[in-house]
């Protein structure tokens, strides 16, 4: 496939590995919580104890895949995505203002995303962590900690929603998710939506 | 302003500015969000039907599934340092005297539910025909959800507003409330208004409950326990 010229390569390995590894972490962690938060599922569901089991091995099992991947995987490749990520240049400004501007491998509303995602994680890290802490520990607990979770869920749900329609439904942006589960995209699609990027890796 | 041409690391911003503002809200969350649900009301009960954002409860449970509430095999039992032990149906529960009130539920986790309408027993009503002994002065609440246990003073549960309650906001104790009675006492924690009570001993020493086993307050008063 990477021969083929009417392709190019958007995704390594090592990036769609994060991405899978993330999202489906975040799946299940979203339907646990949502039987330990939502009364209906919580007596639909029951065996509360064994759920929050499962809610709290898969946060650990989904920081422990985080590290290997980043440990085994294309430290190199992935220090250059997050300056990648990092960096608004004017067109990247002008394109959050509405303005059609040609856009690099990242647009800047996926610049955005993956901003507030790596916040997000860290963010429900940090409160998982507490809730379960302070539980032990009640010098931990503090009052607004599972105000703080359970928003993060509701943000992250707007924009799980948002990013589901941009890769699932939406005809001008789906054929995005091929470069998110092969690796690569049609390089006519691509020279629309990424011009810089294409233009740049020739 | 912004330059033609400069790139400006607007990631990391972003990402920095999120997490301070998420970490932050660890000491102003719940009081803004507070202001901002109490000022929002009246727009919210315009707005929004009711029962479609989550009423604020959340159902804590320890076993594999929540107790079943039969009303023909039903049985409340009174026991332990008392002169008459009593074995009393639903039914009879239900012809004690009536008391109602509204208050305030507040779980130790931090979320808390409004204006909650009880109906159910004063302790002192209910307990009035087993003839508790002088030497009785701590109540022991068994929940048929094993093996959640937990205890209040006679004082405790003689305050004017706990009880043991069999309605909630106009009907029938919900199952994931504790059906068909639970204790109600607003002043403390949630974890000590146990749910599905079926039996309550009279004894003459506190004993730990179940989350007081694992490092709970034995006196859950809001505000003033388990480290708030």
């Amino acid at each position: 496939m990477a021969s083929d010229p009417r392709y190019v390569r958007r995704f390594s390995r090592t990036e769609r590995t994060l991405h899978w590894v993330h999202a489906s972490a975040f799946f299940v962690l979203l339907a646990s919580g949502l039987i330990l938060y939502l009364p209906s599922l919580s007596e639909l569901v029951g065996r509360r104890p064994f759920v929050k089991d499962v809610h709290f091995d898969t946060a650990l099992a989904w920081l422990v895949a985080i590290a290997l991947v980043v440990a085994l995987g294309d430290r190199r490749g992935l220090r250059r995505t997050l300056a990648e990520l990092d960096a608004f240049d004017e067109d990247d400004r002008l394109w959050l203002r509405r303005i059609d501007r040609p856009q690099g491998r990242f647009n800047a509303g996926q610049k955005v995303n993956a901003a507030l995602t790596a916040a997000f994680a860290l963010l429900f890290t940090v409160s998982g962590f507490l809730l379960w802490y302070g539980e032990r520990d009640h010098r931990f607990r503090f009052a607004s900690t599972i105000l703080l979770h359970d928003g993060l869920m509701y943000v992250s749900l707007v924009l799980l929603v948002g990013h589901l329609y941009l890769a699932l439904i939406y005809p001008a942006t789906r054929h995005a998710l091929r470069g998110m589960t092969t690796g690569s995209v049609r390089r006519d699609w691509a020279l629309q939506h990424h011009r810089k990027w294409v233009d740049e890796d020739g | 302003m912004d330059s033609p041409g400069e790139t400006r690391r607007y990631g990391r911003r972003t990402f920095l500015a999120v997490t301070a503002a998420g970490l932050s809200s660890l000491a102003w969350g719940k009081p803004v969000w507070q202001a901002f649900s109490h000022a929002t009301q009246p727009l919210q009960d315009a707005l929004l039907p009711p029962g479609l954002l989550p009423d604020g409860w959340r159902i804590y449970t320890v076993a594999a599934s929540m107790p079943r509430f039969d009303p023909g095999t039903w049985r409340l039992q009174i026991d332990g340092l008392v002169e008459q032990p009593q074995s009393l149906t639903y039914d009879e529960l239900r012809r004690l005297p009536r008391a109602e009130q509204v208050s305030t539920f507040h779980c130790v986790t931090g979320w808390s539910v409004k204006n909650v309408r009880w109906a159910g027993v004063r302790f002192r009503d209910l307990l009035a025909p087993a003839r508790p002994l002088a030497n009785g002065t701590v109540l022991s609440f068994v929940s048929a959800e094993k093996p959640y246990v937990d205890t209040l003073t006679l004082r405790q549960a003689e305050l004017h507003d706990a009880m043991l309650a069999y309605e909630m906001d106009g009907a029938p104790l919900a199952r994931e409330h504790g059906a068909p009675v639970r204790v109600v006492i607003p002043e403390m924690y949630g974890y000590k208004n146990v749910k599905w009570v079926e039996r309550i001993t009279v004894a003459d020493a506190v004993e730990s409950g179940y989350w007081e086993q694992r490092g709970y307050d034995v006196d859950a008063w809001v505000g003033r326990s388990n480290g708030f």
